[in-house]
């Protein structure tokens, strides 16, 4: 029941914030902020009293869970639940959605009361893919998530808004859609096999498919979270949505929704297709290092800040997907620690960016530099969060990455090599994006406020967090180690089931 | 005929005698408000009849008319999308500088023929409830005859679909000729037990004419080039009423004909159906691109909205019935929304139907421009609205028959539409400093108005979220239908 309380409050404060935000936007901003800090107290807790469950749960058993009826005439069921998995993306969430109130506190001034219902409903729709656990629920939530992230661009976005908005939304849906003709394929062959239309995810695993059919389903689902991750080749959408979205909106971009992508690859891809996914892995993989180099050669050319750093995602989110189809222990750990981190790392960089935005109105990097001596501050935090994100060892990315390294080379020793020197080529754009905006002297003289008050609040946990899962990252693994045991036996189960 | 079936047709009978009533009421005093009141009275009893006629149902109530639950469903829908129109007429009459009151008329009997349609069971009530319902729309499109684009709207829509009516009718004479009866069920006996009647030149080429009559009043590609034009011309209220209940009605009757005559498995039907589908789902989905007046991007939309229709009508079978049903359901109420708002904002010169009249619509009417974008993602196929639990289960229904062209080609083509649906949706949300610089339309709007808008969106969004109940009243309502 709970699960349902953490969505439902979400967007009764999206909608009391708009009513009431059109009076007065201090209320909107209150709304909003309380009713996540709520969610957020209330995830956290959850976390404390279940850390890490020492015996492996039986299959199908849950953390927690919300089992009704919805459309019983097709099957379709209202399930929520939540593993190890889904309680550490939720708890994510949870908390960049507090920093995504926080870090639009001053920024946006127009339509604050809408602005705020688009922010919980996005919120809203993310809880609502990490949890459901029927596959109607969860397309339903996929595709609930893209309509107030597209306001969020269209509406409050820089220059090129609508441009990035549509290219956004389109990508998105074409991409869902098929993974609807997918999710819909499985629904027919299950009933086919066994009598019952059921979109039930437990249900739905281990449904006997032919080789073919079993890949191109696959496919299907493949691209969806391709797209959402984003792998390469279906990445263009990233840096025009993060470059135009505003500063929440980048946030929760490169926080949260590249994040779901990664999630349906593990929830979905691999243990509903584990053969095929199998077959498709080298493909998988050699894309991912693909894309940790492309993006990593995109973000050193870039000149507009925000397009450098969303860039680096693409590169961040490869090193993601290749833990994901390496598909061992290691690898995965490397995974979800990576996504965590990554959105940490990546998000305060966005905010910094927005920071500096507002006070320099420019995001070209030849038009910074030598900002360390008017804001040294500000520019010490995005130093140490550049840092994160090329992979210091002592913060989160470097866990992530080392981890994934260390999974993948066991398979894969020539793409794991390569990946590394995609870890070689964040230093060059981490560099000298330090070096262009911060450093050298100051020729344009610029003087800006450093950071201060709410800024600092926001800024503060994140480097505390990046730290803590950089040197301690056990709570993480802990937690994800069951849910983990619980997908790796399904897999080897299945495999083996249809090897016999 | 028995008097009981009398009463089995009592919504028909009541829509026939109120607008008798109407119009003996205008001969004596002419009062708008009185016309649109007894007008609604008349609806609301039609409806509430539906029930009456319900117990007694399913009864042959003549060899012409069948009325069973699955046609009781319709003409709810269709007594329901009146009754809206009714009352998003009245305010944009007000603003005409023309008669009024011989509307509600005029309006009644386009229903009457509209129901004729959904319950006929014969070559002959078909053609009588079409000519009922076109007559009547010809004056209806032309009925604002002081502006240019109403006259042209209606004249067009006269000519052509007077054409159509006579390939319909020579159509049927045809068929009529090969089989030596009228009764759809009768042609249904004769077809599936004679396999030869499926090579017949004679029985296709009737086929082929009455598909011809029907794919006109539906706007399907290749009979769709008047829709544009119409939508456009005719005023706004009256453009509702020809996009959904004319269409509605024909598309019941089309399930009813061809799955009851078991004409739709045959092979080069099948053909034909399917390359109208595509047809429709491409060119409205494409030529909608082009357009920059919002009636005619809604007119391409909807050219590709029965396109997608078709292919769950070709998908046969219960599910597809089902998926029918419920997508013209939504389909109703999305596109009753949508030109509610473009009819509220219309004033007496002209229909607010440019791309420019909502620009930055959301900052001046923050909750029409929500009602209007709300209703473009139901069309879009968005979920939270009907429109999605509807191409759902389209989807659903071309799936389980396995047609995977036509469904790849739905989903193709729907991406292709949120282009356009986007771009009215951008212009609504635009900054206000970029609204058009002279102001647009923007009339005050009644609480009937209002309410009925706010309705049709709460009825578009429960049924987005909880479409549990109408598949329940669907289901009971199709148990009816003969399927072969």
């Amino acid at each position: 029941m709970m699960l349902v309380w953490l969505i439902v409050i979400l967007l009764a404060a999206g909608v009391v914030a708009w009513l009431g935000g059109r009076r007065s936007a201090a209320w909107a901003r209150w709304v909003s902020l309380l009713a996540v800090l709520a969610d957020l107290i209330w995830a956290v807790a959850f976390w404390l009293r279940h850390p890490a469950q020492a015996e492996i749960l039986p299959q199908g058993h849950w953390l927690a869970q919300f089992n009704v009826a919805w459309v019983p005439q097709l099957g379709i069921r209202f399930h929520l639940a939540m593993d190890g998995l889904s309680l550490l993306m939720v708890v994510l969430t949870l908390f960049i959605g507090v920093m995504a109130v926080l870090c639009s506190w001053r920024e946006i001034q127009t339509g604050v009361g809408f602005y705020h219902f688009n922010l919980m409903w996005i919120l809203a729709g993310i809880l609502g893919v990490f949890l459901a656990v029927d596959l109607f629920l969860f397309y339903f939530a996929w595709e609930l998530m893209l309509v107030p992230m597209y306001f969020l661009i269209a509406i409050w976005g820089h220059e090129r808004r609508v441009y990035a908005a549509i290219k956004f939304f389109i990508f998105t849906q074409l991409s869902g859609l098929l993974m609807l003709l997918a999710i819909l394929a499985l629904y027919f062959i299950h009933h086919r096999a066994t009598g019952v239309y059921t979109f039930e995810y437990s249900a739905l695993l281990g449904t006997p498919l032919s080789q073919r059919t079993a890949l191109l389903l696959m496919l299907g689902f493949f691209v969806a979270f391709a797209v959402k991750l984003p792998m390469f080749p279906f990445h263009p959408w990233l840096p025009d949505a993060h470059t135009e979205a505003p500063t929440a909106g980048s946030l929760i971009l490169a926080g949260l929704l590249l994040k779901t992508g990664a999630y349906g690859m593990i929830r979905f891809v691999i243990p509903l297709f584990p053969q095929a996914a199998h077959q498709f892995a080298p493909v998988a993989m050699t894309l991912a290092v693909v894309g940790i180099l492309y993006g990593a050669v995109l973000a050193y050319g870039q000149r507009d800040f925000k397009r450098m750093v969303a860039y680096t995602s693409v590169s961040h989110l490869g090193f993601v997907l290749l833990g994901i189809f390496a598909w061992n222990t290691l690898a995965l750990e490397g995974a979800v620690v990576g996504m965590i981190a990554h959105a940490l790392s990546t998000g305060a960089l966005f905010m910094l960016v927005g920071q500096l935005y507002e006070r320099t109105h420019t995001r070209d990097l030849t038009r910074l530099g030598g900002l360390w001596s008017t804001a040294p501050v500000l520019s010490g935090v995005g130093m140490f969060f550049m840092l994160g994100s090329v992979g210091l060892p002592g913060l989160g990315d470097f866990v992530g990455e080392f981890l994934v390294l260390l999974g993948t080379y066991r398979l894969h020793p020539i793409l794991t090599a390569l990946a590394t020197v995609g870890v070689l080529a964040s230093t060059f754009y981490g560099v000298q994006m330090v070096q262009r905006a911060f450093h050298g002297p100051n020729v344009h003289q610029w003087k800006i406020a450093d950071l201060k008050g709410r800024e600092l609040l926001i800024m503060a946990p994140m480097i505390a967090l990046l730290l803590w899962l950089g040197l301690y990252p056990l709570p993480v693994l802990k937690t994800f180690a069951p849910a983990w045991k619980g997908l790796e036996r399904t897999t080897r189960s299945l495999t083996a089931a249809a090897r016999r | 005929m028995h008097p009981v079936d009398l009463i089995a047709l009592l919504p028909l009978l009541i829509l026939a005698a109120t607008s008798i009533v109407v119009m003996l009421t205008i001969a004596l005093h002419r009062s708008h408000r009185l016309a649109s009141l007894l007008t609604l009275i008349g609806l609301i009893c039609a409806f509430a009849s539906l029930w009456v006629a319900r117990t007694l149902t399913p009864t042959e109530a003549s060899p012409l008319l069948e009325v069973d639950s699955y046609a009781v469903f319709f003409l709810g829908l269709v007594i329901a999308a009146t009754f809206v129109v009714v009352i998003l007429a009245y305010d944009y009459l007000e603003k005409q500088p023309v008669n009024r009151e011989e509307f509600y008329v005029l309006l009644l009997v386009a229903s009457l023929g509209a129901g004729v349609l959904i319950v006929s069971a014969h070559f002959v009530s078909f053609f009588l409830g079409l000519e009922l319902l076109s007559v009547a729309l010809y004056a209806l499109n032309a009925y604002v005859f002081t502006r240019a684009l109403p006259v042209e709207a209606g004249i067009k829509y006269l000519v052509l679909a007077a054409g159509s009516a006579a390939f319909l009718l020579l159509g049927m004479a045809l068929v009529y000729a090969r089989v030596g009866t009228m009764e759809f069920s009768q042609i249904g006996g004769l077809v599936s037990g004679g396999g030869h009647l499926l090579k017949d030149p004679l029985m296709l080429a009737g086929l082929a004419l009455i598909v011809t009559g029907v794919g006109f009043k539906l706007a399907v590609v290749p009979f769709h080039m008047w829709t544009p034009d119409v939508y456009e011309g005719a005023p706004a209220p009256v453009t509702a009423y020809v996009a959904t209940v004319s269409k509605g009605a024909m598309f019941a009757l089309l399930v009813r004909f061809f799955y009851v005559t078991g004409a739709s498995s045959l092979g080069p039907v099948f053909l034909v159906f399917s390359v109208i589908a595509i047809a429709s789902m491409l060119v409205g989905n494409l030529l909608a691109l082009l357009q920059s007046n919002v009636k005619r991007i809604l007119a391409y939309s909807s050219i590709a909205h029965l396109g997608y229709l078709l292919v769950a009508f070709l998908a046969a079978g219960r599910w597809a019935v089902e998926a029918v049903a419920f997508y013209l359901v939504a389909y109703f109420i999305t596109t009753l929304g949508a030109f509610g708002v473009v009819t509220v904002l219309s004033n007496g010169e002209r229909d607010a139907d440019s791309l420019a009249d909502y620009q930055g619509l959301f900052w001046r009417r923050p909750a029409l421009a929500g009602i209007f974008a709300l209703m473009l993602f139901s069309l879009a196929g968005i979920p939270l609205t009907a429109g999605f639990v509807g191409k759902f289960l389209l989807v659903r229904a071309g799936a389980s028959s396995a047609l995977w062209n036509l469904v790849v080609i739905l989903v193709v083509t729907s991406v292709i539409g949120l282009f356009y649906y986007l771009r009215v949706i951008v212009a609504l949300f635009a900054s206000p400093e970029t609204a058009a610089p002279s102001p647009a339309p923007s009339p005050a709007v009644s609480a009937s108005g209002a309410s009925t808008l706010v309705v049709l969106s709460a009825l578009l969004v429960w049924l987005g979220v909880d479409p549990a109940f109408m598949l329940q009243v669907i289901e009971r309502a199709i148990s009816s239908l003969k399927l072969l």
